[in-house]
């Protein structure tokens, strides 16, 4: 039936405050992104300082999957050259 | 264990490893069948208690005894709306949609918390609900903001933000009737009698014989035992009931200086027991006010989606 669909599903970001990033809130359920819109106000942002809303079809977010997790992250945390801590200066010296 | 065996043992090693190290499970990762299966129960449930909870409480919107009294129950009522959506959206990423959840809900096959099918009599249950029963939520949900599964924790904080001001509005209520005419201090009390001991068995049975505890302690989805829970829930609360002038309805209650809990007697698991096979005062009540709710509703959800479809087409039209 059609009316058990319950609409597809949205991925909510919101930004709580000015120069904050936006961050993950939630899901709503919607039949387009106006729609989505109005539901994720409602749902995550009925008290608190949000100032701004993005609504994402879920269909359209590629995330990576666990597995993954090892080539994709892993040279992140071998190189430790691009840490400041990496390079030694001369005592006494204040660099920044 | 018969279920670990059905696993593949490495994977399930690993698993256990992870939780070992206080890491959180999220959507994609593997995670044993049973720890799925637990967390839909759990977190539908959970969902679930969170939308029939509004149903004895929008009963005194229409009632409350003055304009502020009003908002604050209107937006106390939306709340636990939302609250059911977060917790539904959490579930969801366990592979289980929202309508599947709703159905279960609607048919009886899925259970919601047995304190929501009690009635609420007078003006004095709304403030009872909100210092007791929000206050015995607020003791399980901060023990679930710890839970090893990541989407329910973060529902979770959210929730526990926003059910601080449900509890201070319930025991504002309560102390300015306890505080008013012998009539008022009679209903508060009234209302005080007839929660206490739902509110207790709110935390579900004792650890001795609750079918799920041990399982949800060794995965993390809980962290502390029913019993520890109710237990923390009596100590906060007693001194609240004194401040007040109110008591509760146990003669066995006392203090242990040495353990320093308030010792309570035992509860009455029978009563539980009828109300969650759905023989409680209100069961019928709340499922036929859920079902129609959900039929009533019918039409929107499908010319909302009617409505979506025409915006498209129009849409395509002007880009042809």
């Amino acid at each position: 039936m059609s009316t058990e669909t319950q609409w597809p599903l949205w991925e909510v970001f919101t930004q709580e405050g000015d120069a904050a990033p936006h961050e993950h809130a939630g899901s709503v359920h919607a039949v387009d992104a106006e729609h989505a819109m109005q539901n994720a106000r409602d749902i995550y942002a009925r008290r608190g300082k949000v100032v701004s809303l993005w609504v994402v079809p879920l269909d359209a977010i590629t995330a990576s999957s666990p597995g993954d997790a090892g080539p994709l992250f892993d040279p992140g945390s071998d190189k430790a050259y691009r840490h400041p801590q990496f390079y030694k200066s001369p005592r006494g010296v204040k660099i920044f | 264990m018969t279920v670990a065996a059905a696993e593949d043992p490495v994977k399930l090693a690993e698993f256990e490893a992870r939780l070992e190290r206080g890491e959180t499970i999220e959507p994609k990762d593997w995670m044993p069948e049973k720890y799925r299966k637990q967390l839909v129960r759990m977190m539908s449930q959970h969902a679930h208690s969170e939308v029939v909870g509004m149903l004895p409480e929008g009963n005194w919107i229409t009632r409350a005894p003055s304009l502020r009294r009003k908002m604050v129950l209107l937006a106390k009522v939306q709340d636990e709306g939302g609250h059911g959506l977060y917790i539904y959206c959490g579930t969801e990423t366990l592979g289980v949609g929202r309508e599947e959840l709703i159905e279960q809900l609607l048919t009886g096959k899925a259970k919601y918390s047995s304190i929501f099918n009690y009635p609420t009599l007078t003006w004095a249950d709304i403030g009872v609900i909100g210092w007791l029963v929000d206050g015995a939520a607020i003791v399980n949900q901060t023990m679930l903001a710890k839970t090893s599964y990541g989407p329910y924790a973060r529902a979770m904080i959210r929730i526990c933000k926003e059910e601080n001001f449900h509890k201070r509005q319930g025991y504002e209520i309560c102390t300015v009737m306890a505080k008013g005419t012998p009539a008022q201090r009679a209903m508060v009390q009234d209302a005080v009698n007839r929660w206490w001991w739902p509110s207790l068995m709110m935390f579900g049975p004792s650890d001795a014989t609750s079918p799920n505890s041990a399982e949800l302690m060794r995965w993390r989805v809980k962290r502390e035992t029913n019993d520890a829970l109710r237990q923390r829930f009596v100590n906060l609360t007693i001194p609240q009931a004194q401040a007040i002038g109110l008591s509760v309805p146990d003669p066995d209650l006392r203090y242990n200086a040495e353990t320093e809990n308030w010792e309570f007697g035992p509860i009455d698991w029978s009563e539980f027991q009828a109300v969650i096979a759905g023989n409680g005062p209100c069961n019928r009540e709340r499922m036929a006010a859920r079902r129609k709710a959900h039929a009533d509703g019918a039409w929107v959800r499908e010319a909302a989606e009617v409505h979506a479809e025409k915006q498209a087409a129009r849409a395509r039209e002007h880009a042809a």
